[in-house]
């Protein structure tokens, strides 16, 4: 694969090791840019066209219908559109906060505990994150059923608390921000592990645990699979399940489409928001112990 | 548990099994025990007796390995493979060569809105796939497409280009997330690498090929691994865009097939062996391509 960082850069001679290279590298970088935002800023166009310019004007002409459409979405069925953002919300922000306590408590104790079967229940642990979702999705079904639970909140929630690489951050997060001596310092003065777990350990893995919640988050906002498989009633859908219910009755009425459009767009709103103003949180490596900003 | 005077934590005692007890139950119920259900529910079958009425005419038997060898056997499985190739080749290779090459454009210092791009690059990441597929799903059809605007009349949900449309929601949702992965490796390391690199006269794109990479590639694996599994699984897009088109059908992936038999036919035992055969052979790839990626790092090393 070609790396384009322009033809001056091989004449850079020694005198200016450092000066810049062409523009192809920065034109690129655009180019993908525009790529990331073409059908972003598509839907944010779309949801503004009436019934009748959506399939008529110019894809990315304005339209005149927004005010109708908003009202439409949140008249459909009852306003159960508003129900699907509410159960997303519940989804995603309960179970990643679930998530992120899990998490962090046992990337903290696998850190800085040595006790016997660490690194089996580490490895157990962190195994799971190679067993791909479709084994676990049918029998996780099946069990739910048997009590009774599949088709309510629990069964969204529970089986996605669990996150191996999650607990693969927290134990790197962990390792790299909590230092032995205060630890240490701390049984001295005779804190017991709950106290020490609470007042010394998790207020430093703190900025370790926003990345995990953001993550976690994330991935439960986008998971399909599960709530599609699991719940029946769509007052519990989440957004995704809600919004691909729309799309498969849509193709019988197409006068559907605006409303699919426009809950798109709706939808997208407060993540695109949580991922803007939390941009110095999204980082894949923890290791420094540190975010910076 | 035995009592153990442990090295770092004197007297840890029960706390470290209390405080793992939480995520040790929830890997117990939510993952261990559903595996051992899987696998268990692919050696059985449904009995139905005399014309299949009544109570007690149908029973669960045990059927050895009659559900795999029916996967195995399954045409329309392996024809769902093959679709699934064609269309992993394409995410894989685009999206990891296009996360690579801007994690490297961007971390080579001298590029202008940098921060713009980036964050630009890594917005895809936070739209869910369903609406990821959703709006490039509309955007493919002939009436809306801006293709339309320019004259050009593609067809770009037909047979034979709506892998490439689907290997594009694909390639456009995880291109950001597995640069940022790169990206963030790359910042980890010491300038002082390049510094040395640029006395001795490399250029950028040397640098990038002779030292970035090299030192990206455990990262570069690990992107590569995940990207497998996530594709082999590949459900969401042509589920959400199903029903904006007509070419593709309720068994276009395996994991849509093993959907349709458990859930729409109600045969959650060929179900549960068609999946146990996708986990094995997302494993069996996975694992598969770690051991080529090492055999060739011991050869050059």
């Amino acid at each position: 694969m070609a790396v384009t960082t322009g033809t001056a850069a091989t004449h850079r001679t020694l005198r200016r090791p450092l000066r810049p290279y062409g523009a192809a590298p920065t034109a690129i970088l655009l180019l993908g840019a525009v790529y990331c935002l073409l059908p972003v800023s598509w839907v944010l166009i779309a949801a503004t066209k009436s019934k009748a310019e959506l399939f008529s004007t110019a894809t990315f002409a304005p339209g005149t219908g927004l005010a109708a459409n908003i009202a439409d979405l949140a008249a459909y069925r009852g306003g159960v559109f508003w129900l699907w953002m509410l159960n997303t919300l519940v989804y995603a922000g309960g179970g990643a906060l679930l998530s992120t306590a899990v998490s962090a408590v046992s990337g903290y104790t696998l850190a800085k505990y040595r006790f016997r079967g660490r690194n089996v229940i580490f490895n157990v642990l962190i195994g799971g994150i190679l067993v791909p979702s479709v084994v676990l999705a049918i029998p996780q079904y099946v069990l739910f059923s048997s009590i009774g639970l599949a088709g309510s909140y629990w069964s969204v929630l529970l089986p996605q608390i669990l996150h191996p690489y999650s607990i693969y951050l927290a134990r790197v997060y962990a390792g790299a921000a909590i230092p032995d001596s205060l630890l240490e310092a701390g049984r001295i003065d005779g804190a017991g592990h709950w106290l020490l777990l609470r007042r010394v350990a998790l207020p430093l893995m703190m900025p370790g645990m926003v990345t995990i919640f953001l993550f976690q988050f994330v991935a439960i906002w986008n998971n399909f699979l599960l709530p599609f498989i699991m719940l029946g009633d769509d007052r519990t859908f989440p957004l995704t399940v809600g919004l691909y219910t729309l799309l498969a009755a849509g193709a019988n009425q197409p006068a559907l489409y605006n409303l699919i459009i426009t809950g798109a767009l709706v939808s997208l709103i407060p993540l695109i928001a949580l991922f803007l103003t939390m941009q110095r949180y999204w980082r894949t490596d923890l290791s420094s112990g540190a975010v910076k900003s | 548990m035995r009592a153990h005077r442990p090295s770092g934590a004197r007297g840890a005692g029960a706390a470290p099994y209390l405080f793992l007890a939480p995520a040790v139950v929830l890997f117990t119920l939510f993952t261990a025990v559903p595996i051992v259900y899987t696998a268990y529910l692919s050696l059985r079958r449904t009995k139905v007796s005399g014309l299949g009425l009544g109570r007690g005419a149908r029973r669960e038997v045990f059927a050895g390995l009659d559900n795999y060898r029916a996967a195995v056997g399954d045409g329309e499985l392996w024809a769902g493979w093959l679709r699934v190739l064609g269309y992993g080749a394409i995410v894989l290779t685009v999206m990891l060569g296009l996360a690579l090459l801007f994690a490297l454009l961007l971390d080579s210092a001298h590029v202008r809105l940098a921060r713009f791009s980036r964050i630009a690059l890594f917005l895809p990441y936070a739209v869910p796939g369903v609406v990821a597929t959703l709006l490039w799903g509309f955007l493919y059809l002939p009436s809306v497409t801006p293709l339309r605007d320019l004259g050009i009349d593609a067809v770009l949900l037909g047979p034979g280009t709506v892998t490439f449309s689907m290997a594009n929601i694909a390639v456009w949702g995880g291109t950001g997330f597995n640069m940022l992965v790169l990206y963030t490796a790359l910042r980890a390391v010491p300038r002082t690498y390049y510094e040395a690199a640029r006395i001795d006269g490399a250029s950028e794109r040397q640098i990038a090929l002779r030292i970035k990479i090299p030192i990206l590639m455990p990262a570069i694996i690990l992107t590569t691994v995940f990207s497998v599994i996530a594709t082999v699984q590949v459900f969401t897009e042509p589920t959400a865009l199903r029903p904006l088109t007509n070419t593709i059908s309720s068994t276009w992936s395996p994991l849509m097939k093993v959907y349709r038999d458990a859930f729409v036919n109600g045969d959650l035992y060929s179900a549960a062996a068609t999946s146990i055969v996708i986990a094995a052979i997302s494993l069996v790839l996975s694992f598969g391509f770690l051991r080529v990626v090492r055999d060739r790092a011991f050869q050059e090393g």
